[in-house]
């Protein structure tokens, strides 16, 4: 499971604990999605929603917010969570994205929410260690920021529950595609980086001559 | 025209603009007019941008644009884009927090293009490609926006220097006007807060000892102290290691923490997310400690050690002792 869209999930089991309510959970992508999907309910997400194609696997941001989309449009789900990017492409745009096709309001990098009736107020982080809280009405969406909570895992029962737990499948919409990779290539060193092998004896010893020596930053 | 959304606090500027000026200046090669727009209640900004080799300095005040929320900002820009004229092929921003929480959305409302994060431009403008890292940094990817102009752009921070940006001869400065629905604001923000006294300023440290995921457990953390004892460094932590509330927050390095240039930083155990590296890579001499060859924090170290930390940085120490 992509590491930021765990402390989602998380935050939904917590507010499911405290609120009540169902936590849904939905994905976009080719057939081996499933496992993330199990490993969800598993972990004790109610049922799931699977938007299935192939294509889905490279698709961009406006084209995975776009099968979600339409896939969650006939639930009415009062809260939507993601994480705020995902661990391979990291456009940190799909939640934003998948806000506008539902029409509701959203907040990102998120480090708390408290719901009380139909309003939330929710904490976002800012840069350089600043935060804010705001308040909007629900239903809305929220990028989660990792580490807002401690993840918890499946358990054997849990997993077996999973089982039984329904996953909806449907067909995904005409793709449109935003953005076309050109190439795909091992990052260009902005720097000559020096490696120094050896034992850790050895490599120590001549990390603090070249510290000493050459950068002087010793 | 290139279009430059400024970010600006409190009539204050951030780097992070000039930064997004010098990227227009190089994706224009002065083929195309590159206007800059500030939005909200904006002090001296305009007048400080203006000494920047631009077209035309766009100011765009409205009552609704004085505590940022991402419904009115993305109404104001959307207005602003879709009225100039000529239509601008490219709108470029700062990958801020604040650019992520709205540009998208502006970006999706419009149905055009977005690339976020980029790092460099390629080629010329029109058939310009961007690239973006992927896999957390570990590899990169060029792109190209497809569909109608305009295309927006966010760059990733310190991709660009802001000393880098050309001088001009004065832009003028021009207010433009901004319609927002202020009845379609749904986000009804607070003022912002710091969570606790800063009470370490990194900033000013010389050598800094930092630690990630690769110290596995707060008992290990004692490793990392005795080398910056012995280097004369301040122990500071990437994100994972204050959100485990192993090293108060105070000591994060990166987006969501502090930004530093030390003489000397030595990363340990740190992989090298992008959030971690815009906080510091702007360091004198950079030291990786990895047992991952392939870690992403080798690319912007001086000096690299590929293996276990729980043998090196002891050695070092012991090195550092010898003297």
């Amino acid at each position: 499971m992509n590491e930021p869209d765990a402390y989602a999930l998380e935050e939904a089991l917590r507010l499911r604990e405290k609120h009540g309510g169902e936590v849904v959970v939905c994905s976009a992508g080719p057939a081996r999605v499933q496992q993330v999907i199990r490993e969800a309910l598993a972990r004790g997400a109610d049922r799931a929603i699977h938007v299935e194609d192939d294509g889905l696997a490279a698709a961009d941001a406006f084209a995975i917010a776009e099968a979600l989309a339409a896939a969650m449009a006939g639930e009415s789900f009062d809260l939507v969570l993601t994480g705020l990017q995902s661990d391979d492409q990291g456009h940190a745009q799909t939640g934003v994205v998948l806000a506008e096709r539902l029409d509701i309001p959203h907040s990102t990098i998120i480090m708390d929410v408290q719901i009380a009736d139909r309003t939330m107020r929710v904490k976002r982080e800012l840069e350089g260690g600043w935060f804010q809280w705001i308040e909007m009405p629900l239903p809305a969406l929220l990028t989660i920021q990792s580490g807002i909570n401690q993840l918890r895992y499946a358990t054997l029962k849990g997993i077996m529950a999973a089982k039984k737990k329904e996953i909806k499948k449907v067909p995904s919409p005409q793709a449109t595609r935003a953005l076309e990779i050109v190439t795909l290539a091992l990052p260009t060193k902005s720097k000559q980086t020096q490696m120094i092998a050896g034992s850790a004896a050895e490599a120590a010893r001549e990390l603090v001559r070249r510290l000493r020596e050459e950068a002087r930053a010793l | 025209v290139i279009l430059v959304i400024a970010e600006q606090r409190d009539g204050k500027l951030n780097r992070a603009k000039w930064e997004t000026i010098a990227a227009a200046q190089q994706l224009t090669s002065g083929g195309m007019p590159i206007k800059v727009v500030v939005l909200g209640p904006s002090g001296g900004v305009p007048q400080e941008l203006a000494s920047a080799d631009v077209a035309e300095i766009l100011t765009a005040d409205h009552p609704a644009l004085a505590a940022y929320t991402p419904d009115a900002y993305t109404m104001a820009v959307q207005g602003i884009v879709a009225s100039a004229s000529p239509q601008p092929e490219y709108v470029l921003l700062p990958h801020t927090y604040q650019t992520r929480d709205f540009a998208p959305r502006l970006a999706a409302r419009m149905r055009r293009a977005i690339i976020t994060d980029a790092t460099a431009v390629n080629g010329m403008i029109g058939s310009a490609t961007f690239t973006r890292p992927m896999f957390q940094g570990k590899l990169a990817a060029e792109v190209k926006p497809t569909g109608e102009a305009p295309w927006f752009v966010t760059f990733q921070i310190g991709a660009f220097r802001a000393d880098a940006v050309k001088k001009g001869s004065g832009a003028p400065v021009t207010a433009v006007p901004v319609s927002i629905d202020e009845s379609r604001i749904r986000q009804k923000p607070e003022a912002p807060f710091q969570e606790a006294k800063q009470a370490v300023d990194l900033s000013q440290a010389e050598r800094i000892v930092a630690v990630g995921r690769g110290i596995k457990s707060q008992e290990n953390l004692p490793v990392a102290e005795k080398l910056a004892k012995a280097m004369g460094a301040e122990l500071a932590a990437s994100r994972p290691i204050c959100d485990s509330g192993w090293l108060p927050m105070e000591r994060q390095i990166g987006s969501s923490g502090q930004t530093v240039a030390p003489k000397l930083y030595v990363a340990l155990g740190i992989s090298g997310a992008i959030q971690h590296l815009v906080g510091m890579k702007g360091a004198r001499t950079i030291v990786a400690i990895n047992k991952d060859a392939d870690a992403p924090i080798f690319e912007v170290a001086d000096y690299g050690i590929v293996g276990d930390i729980f043998e090196i940085a002891p050695a070092i120490v012991t090195e550092l002792e010898k003297a």
